[in-house]
């Protein structure tokens, strides 16, 4: 099956021809703290310490809207406890955020999806007794028999959980998980549940979505297939915010890269920009590549894996 | 009923099947399948770790007696109730409050202490006027109207009650009840089946999906903008009025409140209800506590009457006094056995089990 999957889809990972955002941010300078032509999420001093461990300290971030962004960094980064603090599952020691000009340091974590930030976790969270149709189902928004007051009330919601089964049905065939739809979550492979979770996360219709590490543990075949969808969800419109740290997989897809090493922004620029960037060939391949890596355990990152 | 009678070398079989069917339908085991279906709702849809329904328990058998004996609302036993149910959502605000915001185990360590504080709380002579301290309530009596709950249930409003034969039973073989305990069985049983069935109607909703996917990780309905703490707290109340309604009716069965049947074990007996009969079941509860009385009868009395039939009345060094201890350790083992060869319980579904097993 996924062979299958990844031939019929690696067709979508082929270059388009750039629209006018992808064009847009090719104009911003490439350094850290650069400002956007049109930012969707403007980022201040964001920090964050465990011990005496900066984890996090990014002064200035601004992230495009309508193209694809992407965190690099080597192991213990920051990347993803940086995604942890942007959507309020871990606590920020400084800092403030925007999302469509709209504050969103005091929100929940709860609230911020709602706003339309929606995130994927790097170890999926796919509900493994519920069926796939029902992890599908539960992403989708303001469903109103989601209320405690009209849940018994079947004729209050009946149409609008038909509308948001077929707008799951139309996902999962995309994502090449229709036949699976009444399978316990539990019983796909790491691959499919990658493509669960990015499904789920649509369901919601998110302005911005970040995805963490959507390619870790995913063969090959499927890699190409999850690029496509991808770089299909920046065509549809929506802003991806994505962490990867192997720079030959995003160099291909990404209209900007941040790069991140010991919490904070090192480099900002087009994949051509950063591939030329002594300061990132440094942190990859000098004396603080093996640095950051020896400190993996230490890291967020590590800690991340710990707690899970 | 003579013809049902038969002896069997000296064993009474009519009266072991008979009193063990008794024991399974009767008003205490309806009350426990109550606590196990606002249990399942907890733990086995919301993943909430209660260990302390005797405290709902407690508030809906307290709350509903003081209400009734200090002659609140004129000696209304419904609105008793309803105070008993008030009572249950408080706690349930007190404990949910502070403590779903946490891991899962907190909940744990909470409902446990509240359990405890509440008995001790009521068993304090300082409360003497209000829970009747030590002594509890024995007779349920609202001073004022000069009526007790026992009578209120059992004649006033007890269909079944006629005053020229007071004493007159229904039913048949060993399974006839007089008119009150048929009344409370009645009772009790329709809102097991109502309770059932509102638990399951609310988790086939949207609003059932998100309390599941709470259960499953709640990071994951965080992230897709659920206010898991909101569900939670619902879940908690809702549950937690089930549980106080399985201490109301035990209640209007015994017709007395005292501290001492809100101890913690009731608690467990609920849980062996619930792992009984399958957790995030639709019956499950139900059958859970038909069969966790039926077999804990079944098996004192079986016992019982081995130990009489034995030489010198001693059966591998058990006297007739140990029956009462003996038939925990029996329930206990058959409870491990479940666990090793059918960990979701009765009704429960085998491959959800499975998937936990990883």
């Amino acid at each position: 099956m996924p062979a299958n999957s990844s031939e019929s889809h690696a067709s979508d990972a082929r270059p388009t021809a750039r629209n006018a955002a992808q064009m847009a941010v090719r104009t911003a300078q490439p350094e850290p703290g650069s400002v956007k032509p049109d930012a969707i999420l403007t980022i201040d001093n964001v920090s964050r310490s465990f011990g005496g461990l900066k984890a996090v300290d990014v002064k200035r971030l601004e992230v495009q809207r309508g193209v694809i962004t992407a965190f690099i960094g080597p192991n213990g980064a920051g990347k993803t406890t940086f995604f942890n603090l942007l959507t309020r599952f871990d606590d920020p020691d400084t800092g403030a955020w925007n999302f469509n000009g709209k504050p969103m340091q005091d929100q929940r974590s709860y609230a911020i999806a709602k706003a339309g930030m929606v995130r994927t976790f790097q170890l999926t969270k796919s509900l493994g007794k519920m069926s796939v149709m029902d992890n599908m189902m539960l992403g989708a928004k303001n469903q109103s028999g989601e209320s405690l007051s009209r849940a018994l009330l079947k004729g209050s919601w009946r149409k609008q959980e038909r509308r948001v089964e077929a707008q799951a049905t139309d996902l999962l065939g995309r994502f090449n998980l229709a036949h699976m739809r009444d399978e316990y979550a539990a019983t796909l492979s790491g691959g499919q549940r990658k493509l669960l979770e990015m499904a789920r996360a649509l369901m919601s219709e998110p302005e911005l979505i970040l995805l963490d590490e959507p390619m870790a543990g995913v063969n090959p075949a499927l890699v190409q297939s999850l690029l496509g969808h991808v770089q299909a969800l920046r065509d549809d419109g929506v802003s991806v915010l994505f962490i990867e740290h192997d720079m030959d997989v995003i160099m291909g897809i990404s209209d900007w890269i941040v790069v991140l090493a010991e919490g904070s922004v090192i480099a900002e620029g087009t994949p051509e920009q950063v591939s030329q960037n002594d300061v990132v060939v440094d942190a990859y391949l000098g004396t603080s590549f093996a640095g950051a890596t020896g400190d993996g355990a230490r890291s967020s990152e590590g800690d991340e894996g710990n707690q899970q | 009923m003579s013809s049902f009678t038969s002896l069997i070398g000296g064993y009474d079989i009519s009266k072991l099947l008979g009193d063990s069917l008794r024991a399974g339908v009767n008003v205490q085991s309806a009350a426990f399948a109550l606590g196990a279906v606002g249990l399942n709702l907890h733990y086995g849809f919301t993943g909430l770790l209660n260990v302390g329904m005797v405290a709902f328990m407690a508030a809906g058998s307290y709350g509903m007696a003081i209400i009734f004996t200090q002659g609140l609302f004129g000696g209304s036993i419904l609105l008793g109730i309803l105070g008993g149910l008030v009572f249950a959502t408080i706690i349930a605000l007190l404990v949910g409050i502070p403590a779903l915001r946490l891991r899962s185990d907190y909940l744990a360590i909470t409902t446990i202490a509240i359990g405890e504080v509440m008995r001790i709380s009521f068993r304090s002579r300082r409360l003497l006027d209000i829970t009747g301290g030590p002594f509890g309530l024995p007779s349920i009596e609202d001073r004022s109207a000069d009526i007790s709950l026992a009578d209120r249930i059992g004649r006033d409003w007890n269909p079944f009650f006629s005053v020229d034969d007071p004493t007159k039973t229904f039913g048949f073989w060993r399974l006839d009840f007089d008119a009150k305990t048929l009344w409370l069985m009645i009772i009790g049983w329709t809102l097991v089946v109502l309770c059932s069935l509102l638990v399951w109607k609310l988790i086939q909703s949207p609003w059932g999906r998100v309390i599941k996917a709470i259960r499953e990780d709640e990071d994951a309905a965080r992230a897709l903008g659920k206010n898991v703490f909101g569900y939670k707290l619902q879940s908690l109340i809702i549950g937690g009025c089930i549980g106080a309604l399985a201490g109301i009716v035990r209640t209007l069965d015994s017709g007395f409140v005292e501290s001492n049947q809100f101890k913690p074990q009731t608690t467990f007996f609920i849980w062996t209800v619930l792992i009984l009969g399958g957790a995030a079941s639709k019956w499950g509860p139900m059958l859970g506590a038909f069969v966790f009385w039926f077999v804990l009868v079944f098996v004192e009395e079986a016992l019982r009457q081995v130990i009489i039939n034995a030489d010198d009345m001693v059966w591998m060094g058990l006297e007739a006094n140990d029956v009462g201890r003996m038939r925990l350790i029996m329930m206990g083992i058959m409870l491990a056995a479940l666990m090793i060869w059918r960990p979701q319980g009765i009704l429960g579904k085998k491959e959800e089990a499975l998937l936990d097993a990883r």
